[in-house]
């Protein structure tokens, strides 16, 4: 931003002209009252909101909200999802970018656009493909239900359906990462009589570390607060396969707003620790990070 | 373990020589994970919807219902894309080029719709445009409604949307080369000569890119909008609420209909996204 200091360093050195590639004062107000009035409306008021109408009629009803046993059961199956769909996908997107990135073979690029393509599916079609594979009049359904498995309406579909729609977060930040970074250190540890395994723990994580926790903090927050998908799959059934949305969902629709906007304080508690560490994680190791993946 | 060392020896001649070992491993992870997870489900629906044909694919799409969600859905998102293009490259510039106290903070806000959960994004927006809401009760005194018509959707898309331009737009315009700038200045064009007629153009295909990410996002977004957008058959249901109204009447058919040819436009976005870029590689050498 060295720029944009100029105004001001130029003002003290008593200059009175405005540099030419500065916008004139006028433009500069204007610009940045619309940027702040339109982000102000289509996005802090949107989550403040969230505490408002939690707080509403006290801290009493608020902490009432987390009394409720379906309410309870709907956290404990979120972070059992979590914890199940984020060392999954961790675990991939460990294994991809290291033969992406370490390795040269063809239809390299096929292979990364069809590892992003869970962004490209709508929510819903995710959730619908896996009612489709595994559903009562799915391709597997009949044998499932003659073996007595569970998987749609249940929690091993909500699983499912959330590793799904969480699939490229890791591996999108890893592979470009990896491939900024080459692969030479790895070569010369290996070089020098490391094991493949040993190279990998002392050379390529200490280097991958800061990408990884980013990669896994957007891959946690998708999967704790994805909705879409996991509602098709979910049947909605109270206290077994409702997750923390599914739970603000039906809240909501019994009018039930401080319960529903309750719960939803702690999924936007989740949204603003994501965002906080992120952004830390982009302001102090912008340079153990990925210059490219960093949209989603 | 005799079957890694066998995708190691096929492995080795499909990959370039490498002291670096965990090729077969990681390599056959990948495409039985990728296949299994993402794949084989995807290639289940597409086979599904070949069983309809192209004649039942028309026919779901023909429906009236079906008709009338599709279009909601297409229009509206290329409507809230369209705004998200224009407020978003406001925000861009506005959160590289000048200084102002809270630029970081509102810079981090930029990122909340990829981090706010689209249901609580969807219940807070229902809140906040409702006739009794922060800005639903001032509009309503208007007598414009807002929650629970066609304009919520168009206000849940936009906030699905925003990022997207913002985040593809900002890296090029911190990129953009000041002796550009200064060249046009000293040749004699006016301030707003050279944004429009130096500054835009390289911006171009960034713009495009956010806005067909941005619309792309907004197609298949579910969350956000079934809170506020009433779901009115025929005039404020999209396409992917049908699909769920489908499969809880048990047409499977029908949702599978719906779903390919939603997939069918995502997927055309995708390919625009694509092209764009080749385009923009070879006229201004950067993404």
């Amino acid at each position: 931003m060295s720029e944009i200091a100029i105004t001001s360093s130029g003002r003290d050195r008593g200059v009175k002209f405005r540099p030419v590639t500065h916008d004139s004062a006028f433009a500069r107000y204007a610009l940045i009252a619309t940027a702040v009035l339109f982000l102000a409306i289509f996005l802090l008021a949107p989550l403040a909101i969230v505490f408002v109408e939690a707080f509403s009629k006290g801290i009493g009803p608020f902490l009432a909200a987390f009394d409720d046993p379906d309410a309870r059961a709907a956290i404990r199956l979120t972070l059992l999802v979590a914890a199940i769909a984020v060392p999954a996908n961790l675990v991939f997107g460990l294994a991809a970018s290291w033969s992406i990135a370490k390795f040269s073979f063809p239809g390299k690029s096929v292979l990364i656009t069809l590892i992003d393509l869970p962004f490209s599916v709508s929510p819903v079609v995710a959730g619908l493909v896996y009612v489709l594979v595994f559903g009562g009049q799915g391709l597997f359904g009949p044998w499932l239900a003659a073996h007595g498995v569970q998987i749609i309406f249940a929690v091993p579909g909500i699983v499912l359906a959330t590793i799904f729609v969480t699939f490229p977060f890791v591996a999108r930040e890893l592979i470009p990462l990896m491939e900024e970074q080459g692969k030479i250190e790895e070569e010369a540890a290996l070089t020098l009589g490391a094991s493949g395994f040993k190279t990998f723990l002392t050379v390529t994580l200490p280097n991958i570390k800061w990408g990884l926790l980013y990669g896994v903090l957007l891959c946690n927050a998708r999967a704790m607060g994805e909705f879409g998908a996991v509602s098709v799959v979910s049947g909605h059934i109270r206290g077994l396969t409702n997750t923390i949305p599914l739970q603000v969902e039906i809240l909501y629709n019994e009018y039930n707003n401080v319960a529903a906007f309750a719960l939803a304080v702690l999924l936007a508690g989740l949204a603003l620790v994501t965002l906080g560490l992120k952004t830390f994680l982009e302001w102090r190791h912008a340079d153990a990070l990925s210059g490219r993946a960093r949209r989603h | 373990m005799t079957s890694p060392s066998l995708v190691g020896k096929n492995a080795r001649r499909f990959t370039a020589p490498s002291v670096i070992p965990g090729f077969g491993l990681t390599f056959g992870y990948t495409l039985i994970y990728l296949g299994l997870i993402v794949l084989f489900p995807l290639a289940t629906l597409i086979w599904q919807s070949s069983g309809l044909g192209f004649s039942g694919l028309y026919e779901i799409a023909s429906e009236p219902r079906v008709a009338a969600s599709l279009r909601t859905t297409f229009f509206i998102s290329f409507a809230a894309a369209v705004v998200d293009l224009f407020f978003g490259l406001i925000v861009a510039w506005v959160l590289t080029r000048y200084d102002f106290p809270g630029r970081r903070l509102l810079d981090a806000f930029v990122d909340l719709p990829f981090a706010l959960p689209t249901a609580v994004a969807g219940i807070s927006l229902a809140a906040l445009y409702s006739p009794n809401g922060w800005f639903g009760a001032p509009l309503a005194d208007y007598d414009i409604k807002i929650a629970f018509t066609r304009w919520g959707i168009l206000v849940a898309l936009i906030f699905i949307g925003l990022p997207f331009v913002v985040r593809t737009v900002q890296p090029i315009i911190s990129e953009l080369e000041a002796e550009l700038e200064e060249a046009s200045a000293t040749l004699g064009a006016g301030r707003l000569q050279t944004v429009i007629r130096v500054m835009l153009p390289p911006l171009a295909p960034a713009l495009l890119t956010g806005f067909a990410l941005a619309f792309a996002r907004s197609i298949g977004e579910y969350g956000s909008v079934i809170f506020i957008a009433g779901n009115i058959a025929y005039v404020s249901e999209i396409a992917p609420l049908l699909i769920v109204v489908k499969l809880e009447q048990y047409d499977v058919p029908g949702a599978t209909g719906i779903a390919t040819i939603m997939l069918a436009i995502s997927f055309a976005a995708l390919l625009l996204i694509n092209l764009v870029q080749a385009w923009s590689r070879r006229r201004f050498g950067h993404v």
